[in-house]
């Protein structure tokens, strides 16, 4: 038999530390931690101490205090009697409010843009490299700034629309799109309009069941049923023929010309349109981007293997191409969605009174918490990105290559 | 201005170390210079010129200070700060003192932690309005769209005065003045409210300045003066006695024409002690004993800086009302030089 392994090993040296390519790698994380870690508290105790130098405490006590300003637009109860975490509140909605619509027309900008840079027809698809070009490639503040110059220049001011024989006049009789805001129709809820809105969720649960039912039966028998048309019945007969019997609950309130401005209908603020357009346009061309790239990820060949199988065009795009192409558009998707509501602090500039106008601005400004503030500031971005990206991955996971 | 607050976010979160242990006055003298923070440009207050000399009823006092300290009122920088950064800017050491149209407060004063060394001008709050508009009152604007300078106290007095008079509001956030005047001019706005000072000076730069009128409205009390940081109060001392050697000077009768001859000495002792001429004023506060000499030299006394920069005489036009000396029937009083 040959030799049993040594047990007498050398023993360890300090030396080997550095030296012994085992432990090297080691003690440089180790040696870079302690370095790390020793900065974090340099800056911690730093602060510490020079805030206590000011004679400033780190106390979150102002938050349960009255803000005493004004904020509009508000999604909830607010008066300047609400406390500065109320204020924090509505400006952190305004910012979630902003960023919501803003991923929507975002996706579906993006999308159209997208597809149509690849389009055949040169006009199309040169059009839309302006675009995709000129809104990368220009700082997005300078086209919130553009947006809400825009509104507040050339839009008339709300006396034109008085008199008898105004200047100006509702857009489609119902919008007023002024140098001051805009205001919309809002809708009354009469008696019985609860019942609309229950119908309404109803048939959105079954418009969700029906998809997967006629999906399931596809895969059982082959037949296609016409999904589409059908799901579109849903949606609208069921509310609408219960509106209908019900006598029309749900009615719109029109803005009307008041002395000032209007009243009535919901007050749309310019700043927000600004903020909003300005966010979906420039994020819309990196996603436009990201949307190409996908398409132009899945090979030529799979497109002609699934018309040599016999599917149609549209067929082709829903089962073949976008399946794999959303592999690679999600995760830039999911980037981009994450720049648009964190560049929705840009709201600053227009006066869009989102988390950054009101936590960070006023209410910093007025209690004069700054470290507070900001820090708590980062908190809520971090968090709500955080969310957003987590929803997302969900959502990328579930499109991903399965491999089984 | 984002990034300033950052930064001074950063500063007083320590970065910038140790300010509060050394002397603002060893810093300003080491430096050559005096930062001072004013705004991002009002005229009359504070606004550079053509050329881009910075020129003001503001900028007086920080060249006043200059000159007291430094013994030459050119050597400033003007730090222009808005109403969201200026406190951050002035905490963080990142100027030595500010004067720019700042309401002296209670929180400002004890929670804030600034000294307020004075008042240098009496304000109070007004709304200006288009005159086609047909307002006459501040009573009757229920409903308005209104410009506000956000990070001030002006936004606190227009929410409780629309609250007390039970009226509503549409609120238009807005960082600077210039900013304001804009979309004032745009009809962005019915209605902009600030200090009436800072709208007399600026329905001045209008092209149509007759086209706009400025409420009789006062609703608020606006103190303005210069401020420094709590905890060197030997910098507050200066900052404070050079304001009020410029009030005294006017009192007693100094202008920049007799000054040269008034420091050759006179027979009247406050002025002699406030020229240097007898005592010892200025070593007490770590100055020269030409030190309020060299104050008023730069722009002449109180009420010649008020003249020449937002007087009667200039298109402002503000009349001195509650800014008169006290023996004019004025709130201006400076406590005795002695």
């Amino acid at each position: 038999m040959s030799t049993t392994y040594d047990a007498s090993e050398p023993s360890f040296r300090l030396s080997m530390l550095i030296y012994d390519t085992r432990y090297r790698s080691l003690t440089i994380q180790v040696v870079a931690f302690i370095l790390f870690m020793s900065g974090i508290a340099w800056l911690i105790s730093n602060a510490y101490f020079n805030l206590q130098d000011l004679g400033k405490d780190f106390d979150f006590g102002f938050l349960g205090s009255r803000a005493g300003y004004d904020i509009s637009p508000r999604l909830i109860e607010y008066s300047n009697d609400s406390t500065h975490f109320r204020a924090t509140l509505i400006g952190l909605l305004n910012t979630l409010l902003v960023a919501f619509l803003g991923c929507i027309l975002a996706t579906i900008v993006g999308v159209i843009a997208g597809v149509l840079r690849l389009s055949n027809n040169w006009i199309t698809a040169r059009l839309m490299t302006i675009y995709v070009e000129a809104f990368r490639n220009i700082p997005v503040l300078l086209w919130i700034l553009l947006f809400f110059a825009f509104f507040t220049e050339s839009l008339p001011h709300p006396r034109t629309f008085k008199g008898e024989d105004p200047e100006s006049t509702l857009f489609l009789g119902s919008i007023a799109f002024t140098r001051q805001d805009a205001w919309i129709p809002a809708p009354i809820m009469g008696t019985g309009s609860n019942i609309i809105l229950i119908i309404f969720a109803l048939s959105l649960f079954a418009i969700w069941f029906f998809g997967r039912w006629a999906k399931r039966r596809q895969e059982a028998t082959g037949d296609i049923l016409p999904t589409f048309w059908i799901k579109l019945a849903i949606f609208v007969l069921p509310t609408l023929a219960m509106y209908l019997v019900l006598g029309r609950p749900i009615t719109l309130e029109y803005p009307e010309i008041s002395r000032f401005s209007f009243d009535g209908g919901i007050r749309v603020k310019n700043a927000m349109l600004a903020l909003w357009l300005a966010l979906s346009l420039y994020t819309g061309a990196f996603i436009a981007e990201a949307v190409r790239a996908g398409i132009l990820a899945v090979s030529s060949g799979q497109t002609e293997a699934s018309f040599a199988l016999g599917l149609r065009p549209n067929r082709t795009m829903s089962l073949v191409i976008l399946p794999q192409a959303l592999r690679v558009i999600i995760p830039p998707l999911i980037s981009q969605y994450l720049n648009l509501t964190k560049n929705s602090s840009l709201a600053i500039a227009v006066g869009y009174m989102d988390l950054r106008a009101t936590l960070g601005g006023i209410t910093l400004n007025q209690t004069g918490r700054e470290l507070e503030c900001m820090l708590l500031m980062m908190l809520i971005y971090l968090i709500v990105s955080l969310i957003i990206s987590g929803a997302m991955n969900v959502y990328n996971s579930s499109v991903k290559l399965k491999e089984r | 201005m984002k990034k300033s607050v950052f930064f001074g976010t950063l500063a007083a979160a320590g970065l910038a170390a140790g300010f509060a242990a050394a002397g603002t006055l060893d810093d300003v003298k080491a430096n050559g210079t005096l930062k001072c923070g004013v705004t991002t440009g009002l005229v009359g207050f504070a606004a550079p010129d053509a050329s881009g000399k910075w020129e003001g009823f503001d900028v007086s006092v920080c060249r006043a200070v200059a000159a007291a300290v430094l013994g030459d009122g050119e050597k400033v920088e003007f730090v222009p700060t808005t109403g969201q950064t200026r406190f951050t800017a002035l905490a963080s050491g990142e100027i030595d003192m500010l004067a720019r149209n700042t309401t002296w407060t209670f929180s400002r004063d004890v929670d804030l932690k600034f000294t307020f060394v004075g008042v240098n001008y009496y304000d109070g709050q007004g709304f200006m309005v288009r005159k086609d508009l047909g307002v006459s009152s501040a009573t009757e604007l229920d409903g308005a769209t209104v410009c506000i300078q956000t990070g001030t106290t002006t936004e606190l007095n227009l929410a409780d005065y629309f609250k007390a008079n039970n009226m509503s509001y549409e609120p238009v956030p807005i960082e600077t003045n210039a900013e304001a005047q804009q979309q004032y001019l745009a009809g962005a706005c019915d209605v902009y409210t600030t200090d009436a000072s800072g709208l007399a000076a600026t329905r001045a730069t209008f092209e149509d300045a007759d086209a706009h009128m400025v409420l009789p409205e006062i609703i608020s009390k606006e103190p303005l003066g210069p401020l420094v940081r709590h905890g060197d109060d030997q910098w507050g001392d200066i900052v404070r006695w050079t304001l009020n050697a410029l009030i005294a000077a006017e009192e007693l009768g100094v202008t920049s024409a007799n000054l040269e001859e008034m420091a050759k000495g006179t027979n009247n002792p406050e002025i002699n002690r406030l020229l240097g001429t007898e005592g010892d004023l200025g070593g007490m506060l770590g100055l020269g004993a030409t030190w309020a000499k060299d104050a008023i030299s730069v722009g002449g006394n109180y009420g010649e800086v008020f003249a020449a920069n937002i007087g009667e005489g200039t298109p402002i036009a503000l009349a001195r009302g509650l800014n008169a000396q006290w023996t004019q029937g004025g709130l201006i009083y400076s406590p005795p030089f002695r």
